[in-house]
């Protein structure tokens, strides 16, 4: 079998000349992050219950007989409100869990009278599952309190000028800069795309930046490393075809990985059910975007910063062929 | 490198016989786990409360009760105000949100009226007047919170306690729970699994209203016991429970001025709690000790109870100390671990205990697992299809080691589960891979250099490994700092992501070092099995 492994059928040795179209990508980064923003508040995130909050509802039947809830769920999610959830609870009387008793929360969209809401909610229960009581109408809040929200700003913003930090006492402030800015070009495009798909943004998705953050940090720092040693090695080399072959080299290791993460991603996507979809498609995206930037964004931010080549090999001498032992 | 070395074997064995042991017990019911003997490991991976639900707690802010104590503590200070300036108070009269009194000299009116208008002092954080005076005529002045701070009262005090509770239950480990405000007054605590109720009623039921009072030794206890307590003191139970003590009602610093608590233990090696006030607490606590009082007593008391009344030895000008008492060190962590959320601004009453199923349908939960176990099969067939059987299963064995490792690092920190942290967990993996295409990639530049297989492998492992470190400990670092500023769901995302990058740096790397040692010193291969095919010569 010649095919197999399939590794060995990969072109060995690329010789794209990535930096050329560096420029047309840097319109295309800034003309869609500007876009994202611009989305982000006009129309805005579809912000879901867990930080709008909504409407809940108590719904019972007589002890012993049972409320499905997946009809309940389905027959209010028809009613396109955004996000329902179905909880089954214990009796109020007798505090036994049946399966009689269900929380229903819901979201009351904009410029929609809430009892008006309710009542269509209660509508569409009983056309499903028959003669049910109401009970406990009442207004829920978000899952997401101030604090929590600003104490989650506080640590992501912490944690970007750490990994900063980081990347520029492992390497030079321009790496730092460059990985830093192709996070945040992730960022703020997974924020787009989940503006223009219209999905729900709830704490899941949050989650899902958060993955994309590590990622796209994890993919840079290993194309900044291949460069900062191809820097020490090919010393006389122009910088623009330094970080070419740098990014040739370690272009299988990028569609391997990346491809292995879109592949798993697009399955939970596909069989994940309504649950995961949201988060999977942002981060399945976010992944694509993240692989992108190391390319486009991270470094050509070195190429325009410029690097002097004398910098780099103060701690660690030139990496010289066969350092481990020669054939 | 790439020698078979025997601590790495003896590595391997140890995280594979601790893995195993630590996440055996996820394939019992919890009726064998609770048989199980006790040196074993009994915990099994705590699951999110979308995958299983949990306890319901439905708990009503007393808000009149606040009202009235936060009235209580304004009469006060108009009476220490009223004594202090020389004024004489006929009456003083309770009225809806603040005080009456009458001037027994009306020609103190003004004077009075200057006192109370310096004791409103100016606007607090958010820009309002709280409190305000008002001259009702026939010597009376009337001193009350303004109509705007009554009305936000409520809404402000169920916004604070969802954040105490919120911290109280971080306190706990990460267990992710939901808590949301119901209706105008009420909050919703909704806790995963078998998360103890109990332990979550005791850490929200707790005020934790922290206040140091000085003891009131002009007066005797014993007339106080019979009836004659004197209008500025309240008479308590001492820490023993028994004795009773009698206490000036003036609060001299209060828990709001704490900065943070820790246990420690006294002089004697006795359990105590340590303390520190921040800037105006220190001062109050300064003054509170100053040489006037040295030999009296100050009470310190939790939530109505006294915990401590020591003898002041000394002034204490830095605002920090400890208070000793009878407490376990269960009990003072527990009460450090309330010190340190803050206190309830009113009591919180449970209205309903009730058992919840999981947020999510047992269809979403079931295309879940569904869905995670294509995406692991399809990480596996893509790395055996890749780099073929040896390589590639050495990969998937490293994977297994690492999912291995990941369930009994959750299993025994108890950290939440959820859904998306499920499918997070699978894109570890997904990276997890990447440690593995790093390495192979390297040995194939190397191979392609005309290097030997022993060679370009041990220059493989080599090289990738700086990559490796380095990409990792960017991640490793993000996480740490998630885990210490963030809350509730960012905390718990970050001690996933963490457990997860140590698991499957450790398990692809060593895996596929022994593994590979071992390979090549039982076949003795003469070409890389990775290897460009042309440079196979």
């Amino acid at each position: 079998m010649t095919w197999w492994p399939l590794i060995k059928v990969l072109p060995q040795k690329t010789n794209l000349h990535f930096v050329k179209y560096a420029r047309y990508a840097a319109v295309l980064s800034v003309v869609l992050c500007v876009a994202s923003i611009v989305g982000c508040f006009v129309p805005g995130l579809n912000m879901g219950i867990d930080f709008r909050g909504g409407a809940s509802l108590e719904v019972s039947k007589p002890a012993g007989q049972v409320i499905q809830l997946e009809e309940v769920r389905d027959a209010v999610s028809k009613l396109s409100l955004g996000d329902v959830q179905v909880q089954g609870i214990a009796r109020l009387d007798t505090n036994v869990q049946d399966g009689s008793t269900a929380i229903v929360k819901f979201q009351v969209p904009d410029g929609k009278d809430q009892t008006q809401v309710v009542n269509e909610v209660e509508t569409a229960i009983t056309a499903a599952t028959g003669q049910v009581a109401y009970s406990g109408v009442s207004v829920v809040g978000s899952k997401v309190s101030g604090e929590l929200f600003t104490s989650g700003l506080l640590a992501l913003g912490v944690a970007i000028a750490l990994m900063f930090a980081y990347i520029w006492f492992r390497f030079e402030p321009q790496f730092g800069f460059g990985a830093v800015a192709g996070l945040l070009h992730d960022v703020i495009l997974t924020f787009g795309l989940i503006v223009l798909l219209r999905l729900e943004f709830s704490l899941n998705m949050v989650a899902a930046i958060l993955t994309v953050i590590g990622y796209s940090m994890n993919d840079t720092v290993v194309v900044f490393d291949r460069l900062r040693e191809n820097l020490r090695k090919y010393k006389t080399l122009p910088l623009r075809d330094v970080i070419d072959l740098s990014l040739n080299e370690t272009l299988t290791r990028t569609i391997i990985t990346g491809v292995t993460a879109v592949l798993v991603l697009a399955a939970l996507a596909i069989f994940g059910g309504e649950a995961l979809r949201g988060f999977s498609i942002a981060l399945m995206f976010g992944i694509i975007i993240g692989t992108y930037s190391s390319i486009y964004v991270g470094a050509p931010i070195i190429l325009l910063w410029g690097v002097k080549r004398g910098e780099l090999n103060e701690d660690v001498k030139p990496v010289k062929l066969g350092m481990a032992s020669r054939p | 490198m790439i020698q078979l070395s025997r601590w790495k074997v003896v590595l391997l064995a140890l995280s594979l016989v601790f893995g195993l042991l630590l996440a055996f017990p996820n394939v019992l019911t919890p009726e064998q786990r609770a048989k199980l003997p006790g040196f074993v490991p009994k915990s099994a991976l705590n699951l999110g409360l979308d995958l299983q639900g949990g306890s319901y707690l439905l708990l009503e802010v007393d808000v009149p009760a606040m009202r009235a104590k936060r009235v209580d503590n304004l009469a006060e200070d108009v009476r220490v105000t009223m004594r202090d300036s020389g004024i004489n108070v006929a009456s003083t009269q309770r009225e809806e949100g603040g005080v009456v009194i009458t001037l027994a000299d009306q020609s103190q009116n003004e004077a009075a009226y200057q006192a109370l208008r310096r004791l409103v002092g100016g606007a607090n954080q958010q820009g309002v007047v709280e409190r305000a005076v008002t001259r009702e005529g026939n010597g009376r002045l009337r001193f009350a919170f303004t109509q705007q701070t009554l009305d936000s009262m409520g809404a402000t005090a169920v916004d604070q306690s969802i954040e105490v509770v919120r911290r109280r239950i971080d306190s706990l480990g990460t267990k992710e729970p939901a808590i949301t405000r119901q209706g105008s007054n009420r909050i919703v605590v909704q806790a995963p699994g078998e998360s103890d109720p109990a332990a979550l009623e005791r850490v929200i039921g707790q005020t934790a209203q922290l206040t140091f009072q000085m003891v009131d030794s002009e007066n005797s206890v014993q007339q106080a016991v019979a009836g004659a307590v004197p209008p500025d003191a309240v008479l308590m139970m001492d820490e023993d429970g028994v004795t009773p003590i009698l206490i000036k009602r003036r609060v001299l610093v209060s828990g709001e001025q704490l900065t943070h608590a820790d246990v420690t233990t006294d002089q004697n090696g006795q359990t105590a709690i340590g303390f520190r006030f921040d800037g105006v607490g220190a001062q109050r606590f300064a003054q509170a000790t100053a040489s006037e009082n040295i030999g009296k007593r100050f009470a310190i008391i939790l939530d109505g109870k006294v915990i401590s009344a020591p003898r002041i030895n000394s002034t204490i000008p830095n605002g920090s100390g400890i208070i000793q008492g009878r407490f376990s060190i269960a009990e003072a962590s527990e009460m450090v671990n309330l010190l340190n959320g803050g206190a309830l601004p009113a009591p919180l009453k449970v209205e309903e205990r009730r058992t919840v199923t999981a947020e999510l349908g047992a269809d979403a939960v079931q295309k879940g697992k569904v869905s995670t176990i294509i995406g692991f099969a399809i990480i596996v067939i893509f790395m055996l299809g890749a780099y073929g059987l040896l390589f590639g299963g050495v990969s998937v064995i490293g994977l297994l080691l690492n999912g291995l490792l990941i369930i009994a690092a959750m299993s025994l920190t108890q950290a939440s589960l959820t859904l998306p942290g499920i499918a997070g967990l699978v894109l570890t993996f997904a990276v997890a891979v990447d440690a593995n295409v790093l390495i192979y990639e390297r040995m194939r530049d190397e191979a392609r250099a005309g290097r030997s297989v022993i060679a370009s492998m041990d220059a493989g492992f080599n090289k990738a490994m700086g990559t490796i470190v380095d990409a990792n400990l960017t991640t490793l670092v993000a996480a740490a700092i998630m885990f210490i500023f963030g809350a509730g769901p960012v905390r718990g995302f970050a001690w996933t992501l963490t457990i997860g990058v140590f698991t499957s740096v450790f398990s692809s790397v060593l895996v596929a070092q022994v593994l590979l040692a071992y390979w090549l010193k039982v076949a003795k291969p003469k070409k890389l099995p990775i290897a460009d095919a042309e440079t196979v010569r």
